[in-house]
């Protein structure tokens, strides 16, 4: 009898653990669990890295706690789910996370054959190589022969076939699970090469012991537009996750930052394109489902480069420039629609 | 001749018993037994030496490793300035990641005494399960509680779901012990009819009431980790699989043929592939057969899958020992006029599930060490701590062995007392005379 | 008066249903169908469900698609635009591979400590008694982390092979230990080398068959042959072709052909070498599968004070591998490669024919047995040629080896223990010597005991060889299900497949498992 007790237990566990049968949307979902459900990496140095007291931080996690404030009105509202790439898609697509801010590709097969969609491009990535500086190496075409730490699961791993394949040389692949191992490894000597995008490769070096000893490859071998996901289908709440990060990118244009958001959302100032990103002017949360404040909550943690910066910027370990992801203005291609 | 043999007497003659001499050197204490245990023959005496050097070099090797370990740093790197080039082991990582060691980087800090008070617990529930021939019966009652005790302190949450879940059991107990005497069918399914509105019922009442305050703070299980989730992982799957088990391993043996074949299929099919495929479907195939928007904790989806493992290999075990009962058990206990619930309940599975102990305690043992599987579906148990967030820090990149080691240690010390154990049960319970 | 004592008409009543036992197991049954149904009907409609609301649907054609990644360890011929199907079973060879080379080894280790833990000596048995409690107590998983920890953060990295202050060289200059892997020499079979394998093989059996019949011979007439001839079969055919090919064959002189821009005609290996240095050319070297010449001429090569590692003006060589020797001839003359060994006879044919130009240098290659060694040596990067034993194979291979040689080691002591005293009583009551007892009687008897549980190691081997995942190795898990399922997204179908995989392989040896029960069981009188 005491064993079945035990099942017993595990049902109102069970109970109490499965989350309700959803209803008419994730939006609402989410409003009426009161949490959202963000997946991130299991642990990349800038982009999303759990502390030492288990607190999230990073890139990608900056872009899920505004979600959260735009939505919950509490940017710490969130539940950040690490998933590894195999278990990313597959944690969207049942429901398990809500949205996906991963350091994700957007490419054709995961929207169209794997249904998900890509609600724009939080940072424009490309993949590189990292070598150790005694290695003598400045090209990666001197590459051949050489053994490439890769992590499976990922686009770059088909990059890199592609690359060697079209260069015609040889490389010896091994395959690794997540990017703490392929440190590991690469730092053992175990491989020659590290091959993942360019931001997490800088990511991974800001980490070292000696960063200075271990350099970047000129080559830049795919376009990575690494975005934030949702599944297919909902569209009301892939338009909010969107025009969140739509309005960090727009706020970081128009000059909007953490520090005087709360000022010039108190009262409808002389820019028009402010005021209805701000709420003062206009109904555009209420078409999302949100409060009209909706981007001055999501705005609280900083505006696109804000997060930029803190995280990833080059006053950081992680050191990079904004190149590609600076402003349209400033000759990046960072190009919010307008807020009307 | 008298004469000269009176005169013989005359000479010395012993009246005591000589005390006896000491063996020769060679032949006493610890050259006797080296001689007969280490030096009996070349051969013999070879592998000794052998086994010496392999001793020395172990020693010399780990000692002063151990010895020179540095307990206090707040890096590797200060770890090395410590040591200034000795051998050591900066197993100054261990006390400052302790606590995520056992209880992962998420459980609140301020709440690590309910996981550390229900482990205590456990022993205390265990005791008169392992040692019922010394502890009295009542005890059991608290064996009884125990799940709903853990289960509200690790996940804390309204006090009114364990309780409601207890309340089922009870519910369902009464109901089957009034109807059982009549119809079995009667009380088997009305037990799990009354249970079932209980806990219906007491879903209710929770969600309307729990809204409120709760004396201990709710924490999901996606929190749990370090080798807090191990245990977890270990005693529940272990406990949930024993009936299970049972069940599984009757339907096998069973004349009912559609009954036999289901079990059959399903203890082969899961025997047949590798836990870490299970877990695979836990984590990337289970959420396509549930319900449209229902999700499951990732926990409770391996909790499923392991249990299911592990039911299947303790029912081959139950399996063994009812086909090892002699024949005569089953026709004395149909010739009593015993029906086929009572007669298992009464004669076969007391005896059957005796002879299948130490096989079961493999199984657990088995079990508990293939819950570090759940690292490689990046769920944070102990080694998924290590491999992740420790080993990818950048203050402990590099510390294996002091880190793996203590990983080893834990498990060794869990798996090597529950093995004693079983040892110590099996000599117990040989009521033969051999 | 007789409706009373006759029992009632029996009439089929609802109620029989459930308190008839002997319509209560059809009730049971049909219950039991009915909700086993019902739970696939309800899994499959959630399936179908949310496939459509997901928009997918289960297919396997992905099998067909090229994979497009690359797979470090493949035993058969595999490239990343092969299609998924083909990484798949590069999988399967990779699970079998490791399996078998685990197997192998616990047995081993397993036999031996299992008996080891008998022995009179106390201090090897304790000594064994701590390996098996050590190792069946800690998870395998840990054990391969462990062991791939040592492969690849002790191990010295190929680099610390190179430059003056080398700090690592190799064994008997041809094994290296790195910690991108293990490199041990290959063998190459050249012209009758198969035939050298294939007579050894029938030798061994011939030596089976002599031992066979001298025992019969033995036992029927009590007539003794001589034990040595067994030895004779065994070692004078092999010993014979592998002269006869040394004798003919392998006196064929080979010359090595390189371009006439790095090298004059009619020089000495040894100039060459120093010409090398003096230019910094590089050597990519042309190496053609199944010839001996050609690894010979690689090793004589390596030998040069040109290519020592620890020369820092050493040249750099990379290799090219051919099937045939027309292949390398074209692809030499193409200037793919700078370096080939040709037969002596065809040398100066083949280059005058190179229209670049090309020398044969004076030093001859003699390729002067049917099998040889090919050595692996330190390329740009890594190590190359020869048989490569990577970190990842090691790892899974040792720690499931020593773990699971633990239980064997247990299965063994069993089956020893549970062989009567008196048995061995008997047998030394014959006047059997210890020895012979132990062969005769009591091993004959204890493998009984033994191979059942020992085949379910096997098995659970076979199945916990999944654990390659941990650490990277490429078997199925890896590939099906690893970075196919990654990439195309095809969860459902890859998780099935492999799980039809290890069922096959789980039936087939509980099959075999039933087959030697059946043969082996006690035939009683």
């Amino acid at each position: 009898m005491k064993k079945s007790v035990i099942f017993g237990a595990l049902t109102v566990a069970g109970m109490a653990a499965a989350a309700g049968v959803a209803s008419a949307g994730t939006l609402d979902d989410v409003k009426a669990r009161g949490k959202l459900n963000c997946g991130v990496t299991t642990g990349l140095v800038g982009f999303a890295a759990p502390d030492a007291n288990g607190n999230w931080d990073g890139f990608d996690v900056g872009v899920c706690r505004a979600v959260a404030a735009a939505v919950l009105g509490d940017p710490t509202a969130v539940e950040f789910v690490p998933t590894t790439g195999k278990t990313r898609f597959t944690a969207l697509a049942s429901g398990e996370i809500d949205m996906l801010a991963r350091n994700t590709t957007w490419t054709f097969s995961r929207d169209v054959d794997l249904k998900f969609e890509f609600v724009g491009v939080n940072y424009y990535d490309g993949q590189g190589f990292m070598v150790p500086k005694d290695l003598g190496v400045s090209s990666a075409k001197d590459l051949d022969g050489a053994t490439v730490c890769i992590q499976t699961g990922t686009t770059t791993e088909l990059n890199l076939a592609d690359f060697f394949r079209s260069n015609n040389i040889s490389y010896e692949p091994v395959p690794i699970e997540t990017n703490a191992e392929a440190q590991q490894q690469y730092l053992a000597g175990a491989c020659d090469v590290y091959t993942t995008d360019a931001s997490g490769l800088a990511a991974t070096r800001a980490a070292f012991e000696d960063p200075a000893g271990h350099v970047l490859l000129p080559e830049i071998v795919s376009k990575e537009p690494l975005g934030p996901l949702v599944r297919h289908g909902d569209n009301e709440w892939g338009d909010v996750v969107r025009w969140t990060l739509n309005a960090l990118i727009t706020a970081e244009e128009l000059g909007v930052t953490s520090a005087n958001v709360s000022e010039l959302a108190a009262s409808a100032g002389d820019n028009p394109e402010v005021n209805r990103l701000l709420g003062t002017e206009g109904n555009l949360g209420e078409m999302l489902g949100l409060d009209a404040d909706w981007a001055v909550k999501a705005l609280a943690g900083g505006n696109y480069g804000e997060i930029f910066e803190k995280n990833i910027g080059e006053n950081t370990p992680v050191g990079l420039a904004r190149g590609l992801n600076a402003q349209w203005t400033e000759g990046g291609l960072l190009y919010s629609p307008p807020f009307r | 001749m008298s004469d000269t043999t009176s005169q013989r007497t005359e000479a010395f003659v012993r009246t005591d018993m000589l005390p006896e001499q000491a063996p020769p050197a060679t032949q006493t204490g610890i050259i006797k037994w080296g001689r007969e245990n280490l030096f009996s023959g070349v051969a013999n005496s070879a592998l000794t030496v052998f086994a010496f050097i392999a001793i020395y070099f172990i020693l010399m090797s780990s000692m002063p490793w151990i010895l020179n370990g540095v307990w206090n740093a707040s890096s590797i790197r200060e770890c090395r300035e410590l040591l200034e080039g000795a051998t050591g082991g900066c197993f100054a990582v261990l006390t400052e990641r302790w606590n995520q060691l056992l209880f992962g980087f998420k459980y609140p800090n301020d709440e690590y005494w309910r996981p550390t008070l229900a482990f205590a617990l456990l022993f205390i529930a265990v005791a008169p399960v392992m040692f019922y021939k010394y502890l009295p019966s009542k005890m059991l009652l608290f064996t009884g509680l125990y799940p709903f005790i853990a289960f509200w302190l690790i996940w804390g949450g309204p006090v009114l779901a364990p309780i409601f879940g207890l309340l089922g059991f009870v519910a369902g107990y009464l109901v089957w012990s009034r109807f059982v005497a009549n119809s079995f069918a009667v009380g088997f399914f009305g037990a799990i009819a009354a249970a079932l509105v209980t806990w219906w019922v007491g879903g209710i009442i929770t969600n309307s009431v729990s809204a409120g305050d709760t004396l201990l703070s709710a924490v999901p299980s996606r929190d749990m980790g370090g080798f807090m989730l191990n245990l977890i992982l270990g005693t529940v799957c272990v406990s949930l699989s024993l009936p299970l088990g049972i069940a599984l391993a009757l339907g096998r043996q069973s004349d009912m043929p559609i009954i036999k074949w289901i079990c059959v299929v399903f203890i082969e099919f899961v025997r047949g592939v590798p836990l870490i495929t299970l877990l695979f479907v836990a984590n990337v195939v289970l959420a396509y057969f549930l319900p449209p928007g229902t999700t499951f904790d990732l926990i409770l989806r391996v909790i499923i899958m392991i249990t299911m493992f592990s039911s299947a290999y303790i029912a081959e075990v139950i399996r063994g020992a009812l086909a090892a009962l002699p024949r005569g058990q089953y026709e004395a206990a149909d010739s009593l006029g015993l029906d086929y619930p009572q007669a298992m309940r009464l004669i076969i599975l007391p005896q059957a599930l005796k002879i299948s102990i130490p096989g079961i305690v493999n199984v657990a043992v088995g079990l508990f060490k293939d819950t570090v599987l759940v690292s490689v579906i990046s769920m944070f148990d102990l080694l998924g701590m290590i491999r992740g967030p420790i080993l990818a820090s950048t203050e402990w990149n590099g510390v294996y062995w002091e880190l793996f080691g203590f990983a080893s240690l834990l498990f060794f010390v869990v798996c090597y007392g529950i093995s004693q154990y079983s040892q110590w049960l099996e000599r117990e319970l040989a009521t033969d005379h051999r | 008066m007789t409706t009373m004592t006759d029992p009632p008409q029996e009439s089929f009543r609802l109620s029989m249903l459930l308190n008839d036992t002997r319509y209560r197991s059809y009730t049971f049954q049909f219950i039991a169908l009915i909700v086993l149904v019902a739970l696939f009907a309800y899994l499959g409609s959630n399936l179908v469900q949310n496939l459509r609301a997901a928009g997918l649907n289960i297919s396997y054609e992905f099998l067909g698609e090229p994979a497009g990644y690359d797979i470090n360890q493949r035993l058969i011929e595999y490239e990343s635009q092969s299609s998924h199907w083909r990484a798949a079973i590069v999988g399967i060879l990779n699970t079998l591979l490791v399996a078998f080379l685990a197997c192998v080894t616990a047995t081993i280790l397993g036999v031996a400590a299992g008996v080891l833990r008998l022995s009179k000596n106390w201090l090897v048995s304790k000594l064994m008694a701590i390996y098996v409690e050590a190792f069946r107590n800690v998870p395998v998983l840990i054990w391969i982390i462990i062991i791939f920890t040592v492969m690849t953060a002790v191990l010295p990295s190929p680099r610390a092979f190179r430059g003056e202050d080398a700090t690592s060289s190799m064994l008997l200059d041809s094994l290296a230990f790195t910690s991108q892997g293990v490199f041990v020499p290959g063998l190459v079979f050249g012209t009758g080398g198969l035939l050298v394998v294939l007579t050894l093989l029938a030798s061994i059996a011939g030596m089976v068959f002599y031992g066979k019949y001298r025992t019969k011979k033995l036992y029927d007439e009590g007539k003794e042959l001589p034990g040595w001839v067994g030895w004779a079969i065994l070692i004078v055919p092999t010993i014979l072709v592998y002269q006869a090919f040394s004798l003919t064959a392998g006196q064929v002189e080979n010359r090595i052909i390189v371009p006439s821009e790095i090298a004059a005609a009619d020089v000495s290996l040894e100039q060459f070498g120093e010409r090398l240095v003096t230019d910094k050319t590089n050597i990519n070297y042309c190496v053609v599968t199944d010839s001996t010449a050609s690894a010979l001429g690689k090793k004589m090569l390596l030998g040069l004070p040109a290519m020592e590692l620890t020369n820092p003006d050493a040249v750099k060589m990379k290799s090219t591998r051919f099937f045939s020797m027309d292949d390398a001839k074209t692809a030499f003359a193409a200037g793919s490669c700078n370096m080939l060994v040709v037969p002596a006879s065809e040398a100066a044919n083949f280059a005058s024919s190179v229209e670049t130009g090309a020398v044969a240098l004076a030093t001859n290659v003699k390729d002067n047995a049917p099998i040889a060694f090919d050595t692996p040596y330190l390329a740009n990067f890594r190590f190359t040629d020869g048989i490569t034993v990577r970190g990842s194979l090691i790892a899974l291979w040792f720690a499931l080896a020593i773990y699971t040689g633990a239980f064997i080691a247990e299965n063994v002591r069993a089956g020893i223990q549970a062989i009567s005293k008196g048995q061995t009583e008997a047998a030394a009551s014959l006047g059997l010597r210890p020895g012979r007892i132990m062969n005769l009687v009591v091993l004959p008897q204890a493998l009984r005991v033994i191979i059942p549980p020992l085949i379910s190691q096997y098995l659970n081997i076979t199945k916990n060889s999944s654990l390659a995942i941990a650490v990277g190795y490429m078997d199925i898990t890896g590939t099906l299900g690893g970075i196919t399922l990654n990439q195309t997204g095809r969860a459902i179908e890859c998780v099935l497949l492999l799980m039809l995989f290890y069922l096959v392989i789980s039936l087939s040896i509980s099959g075999v498992m039933n087959i030697y029960n059946n043969a082996v069981k006690l035939k009683e009188r």
